[in-house]
């Protein structure tokens, strides 16, 4: 099969080298494309993109395919680094649709928040938003930022929560490099928790750091499925340090009502088991990202099987 | 060896998603250096200060000149323009020096004979000191393309698709074998285009050295006794 | 230039000194890992050249492998090995690669060094009763360090470039400072960065390119004139790379 995650971005490099080209070749992988008034009518293509992370990718990919099966013109921006690279983007109109997490979303454009549960935080985002975007339904999945610690380490200190770190000395956290500066890092460590830790930017190597305790206490994404393969212990957040982090899909407005529909009934039939269920395959299972969310789609009645 | 066999479209893909990311920079590296150079090579004056320059810019870490261009440029962050200037930059910095290098080791001989013969310095160029600084030139710029083959897997840490995604994803999806097959396939990509090079080289200049010596490449010229 | 403001405020701002991640400590990081990787690739690529610069053999190979060598994309390799070895030896991992990328521009101005000196200098210093042990040692050495030295200076400023990318597998350098505020978008930090390690390769590039001239045998002139090798290696010295790109 070939991958459409590219054959949208070699189409958007070609037109550099002739934009026809560009379009044409998209359109040739589907023919129904050509003949659907609804393309033309949506004025052009829904851009859809995703952060560098693997669990973010698939959902930005079930979300094309779903498009796609309803004839949708779709481009994909995959891999466009964090949160901060990437808003600019949305905001720019250069990319339409993109797979955000409403905690972390709304911590970014409101760091001072104090919304915890998941419908404030909805609430609270949808004020939030700057002009020009907007947010769909959130899905009942979850994909948030969480402390976890190996389930040895657990034992060995008797932690439950993220307050039992406190009596722990020396602790090292690992996490992302910019997890150094969230509010949720070190600083709300200390702040919320009394917790001291140093920092440790482990990036995409955090759970390994945390598997040979290279560091004690790592930021690990809720939906990972490594929480469950390596037996680690995320740790309860009483204070609510993180707050809570639906999928949700964030959209630029100009698209927000064509792709509703699609969108919204994509976020009903996500679950928080089918989102770790989708990460096994992807990266356990090692199967494709297009195998995945397709299979995906098939199995929720989105597509013919 | 499943996952390089369910994936050998994306792999095709990137690849050649990786060719068309590396070429424009290697083409229009050239086409900089090549005036760059020359004035290097002709005003003393100028020599020290352009490749000191080039020097500089070659010393710019690829992942930072990736994200300060955009913000300098005005242009979008995502935009693959952005990897092209960068690595244009790159190579410009690499083949000034060759080609100023490449027309420094034209014997001076030569030279004053086409001069003898009337050649204007136009002509003279092009005709004589260009072609005869050519394999000098050409050494320099399979080093540049390599090394744009290369730098180009890092544009995907700012979100631009190149077998760079191989290494990324699969790190985050621990999958070795994808991680080697990026590796594999980037090495494979820059020595098709050496090949090419050298290939292309070696029958647009018949009066370059044999092949055993022209895989030989461009030697740095301070240091060089000649 | 704002952006270039900014990132002078940034470099100067009082947390570089005493914040959590503070400047001296990533720069320390910074230059472990390129004198540890260049002294390795030295170890290996120094008398791997020598042997080849003074036999006149492997040269091919040599060639041929630093070439492949240099194709090699750092980013991936250090993925790569990081995955080989694991998490807890990340830093041998990244050594390996950034000896990788060190070891062609070293091992070509090892034996380029040899092959530009003279033949009539060594036919002579063979004539006078030097063992082959001495020509090594008295002749070719001395006379081939300045090439030497040029070559550990490219591949300084090529590991020094490429220790950027350590960051991405969590080896701190100066490079966290770009990959954190490629996350967080803070772009005077990007740019604060980039300048440093800008400033840190200019120094050791000034560093060696002071070396190269005092390495100079008294009685030698590396001038432009009046030093032509007879032999067809001096094709060959001009036509080795010294210089390489990086990853």
């Amino acid at each position: 099969m070939f991958r459409v995650g590219n054959r949208g971005r070699l189409a958007v490099g070609a037109v550099v080298v002739g934009a026809a080209l560009a379009l044409s070749g998209c359109a040739a992988g589907d023919p129904l494309e050509t003949e659907s008034g609804k393309t033309d009518s949506a004025g052009g293509t829904i851009v859809v993109g995703s952060q560098a992370y693997p669990s973010n990718e698939l959902i930005a990919e079930i979300y094309a395919q779903a498009l796609e099966a309803e004839d949708f013109t779709v481009e994909r921006q995959f891999n466009i680094g964090q949160r901060d690279a990437y808003l600019p983007a949305l905001e720019s109109g250069e990319v339409d649709l993109f797979p955000e997490y409403t905690g972390n979303l709304l911590q970014f454009y409101d760091p001072e928040t104090t919304a915890t549960t998941s419908q404030d935080v909805y609430a609270a985002l949808q004020e939030a938003l700057p002009e020009g975007l907007a947010v769909l339904d959130q899905s009942p999945a979850t994909d948030q930022d969480s402390y976890n610690v190996t389930a040895e380490f657990a034992e060995d200190n008797n932690l439950t929560t993220i307050a039992d770190l406190a009596a722990i000395e020396n602790l090292t956290l690992g996490g992302n490099a910019e997890l150094a500066e969230r509010p949720y890092g070190p600083s709300g460590l200390q702040s919320v928790y009394g917790v001291t830790v140093d920092f440790s930017a482990t990036g995409d190597t955090t759970v390994d750091a945390l598997v040979e305790e290279t560091i004690d206490v790592a930021n690990v994404y809720s939906a990972d499925p490594r929480i469950q393969t390596e037996d680690l212990v995320t740790l309860e957040d009483p204070a609510g340090l993180f707050l809570a982090s639906n999928v949700v899909p964030l959209v630029s407005t100009d698209v927000a009502d064509q792709i509703a529909d699609v969108i919204n009934a994509v976020s009903a039939a996500l679950t928080p088991e089918g989102l770790v269920e989708l990460n096994v395959k992807y990266t356990v299972d090692q199967e494709s990202l297009e195998d995945v969310a397709g299979e995906w789609l098939a199995a929720n009645g989105f597509t013919a099987q | 060896m499943n996952w390089i066999l369910d994936n050998l479209d994306l792999m095709l893909e990137l690849t050649l998603q990786h060719i068309r990311l590396s070429l424009p920079p290697i083409i229009l590296g050239f086409l900089i250096s090549v005036p760059l150079g020359w004035v290097a090579y002709r005003f003393q004056l100028t020599r020290g200060f352009l490749l000191t320059v080039a020097g500089l810019l070659y010393t710019i870490p690829s992942l930072a000149l990736f994200v300060i261009l955009p913000p300098i440029l005005g242009i979008s962050f995502l935009s693959e323009i952005n990897i092209t200037i960068a690595l244009t930059i790159y190579a410009v910095a690499i083949l000034t020096r060759s080609v100023a290098d490449a027309l420094g080791s034209v014997d001076p001989a030569v030279r004053d004979c086409a001069t003898a013969m009337g050649y204007g310095p136009w002509r003279r160029f092009w005709t004589v000191e260009f072609p005869l600084a050519g394999p000098v030139t050409l050494a320099g710029l399979r080093v540049a393309a390599v090394s744009t083959v290369s730098l180009v897997t890092v544009g995907i840490l700012i979100g631009v698709q190149s077998l760079g995604y191989l290494f990324t994803n699969g790190l985050q999806r621990r999958i070795l074998v994808e991680v080697f097959a990026g590796v594999v396939l980037v090495v494979l990509v820059a020595l098709l285009i050496d090949a090419l090079l050298a290939m292309a080289g070696r029958r647009l200049m018949p009066w370059a050295p044999r092949p055993r010596s022209s895989r030989r490449l461009a030697l740095r010229g301070s240091a060089a006794p000649e | 230039m704002n952006l270039l403001s900014e990132a002078i405020d940034w470099l100067f701002a009082a947390e570089r000194l005493s914040g959590s991640s503070p400047v001296p400590l990533r720069i320390g990081e910074h230059l472990l890992y390129t004198f540890v990787a260049v002294l390795v690739a030295a170890v290996i690529a120094v008398p791997l050249g020598y042997l080849i610069g003074h036999t006149g053999r492997g040269r091919e190979l040599a060639v041929g492998l630093s070439g492949a060598a240099r194709a090699l994309p750092s980013f991936g390799l250090i993925i790569l090995l990081v995955l080989l070895v694991g998490v807890v030896r990340a830093p041998l991992a990244a050594v390996i690669s950034f000896v990788i990328l060190a070891i062609p521009s070293i091992l070509a101005g090892a034996y380029a060094g040899f092959e530009a000196v003279d033949r009539r200098t060594i036919d002579a210093a063979r004539a006078i009763g030097m063992t082959e042990w001495q020509i090594l040692w008295k002749v070719e050495v001395p006379l081939g360090l300045p090439l030497l030295i040029s070559g550990l200076r490219s591949a300084v400023l090529q590991v020094v470039a490429t220790v950027t990318l350590a960051a991405y597998v969590g080896l701190g350098g100066l490079g966290l400072y770009i990959i954190a505020g490629l996350a967080l978008r803070q772009f005077d930090q990007m740019l604060g960065a980039a300048l440093l390690i800008a400033a840190l390769a200019l120094v050791l590039d000034a560093l060696f390119a002071g070396l190269e001239r005092v390495v100079v045998p008294a009685g030698v002139s590396v001038g432009r004139k009046g030093f032509r090798p007879t032999s067809n290696r001096r094709r060959a010295v001009m036509e080795t790379s010294i210089e390489s790109g990086r990853g």
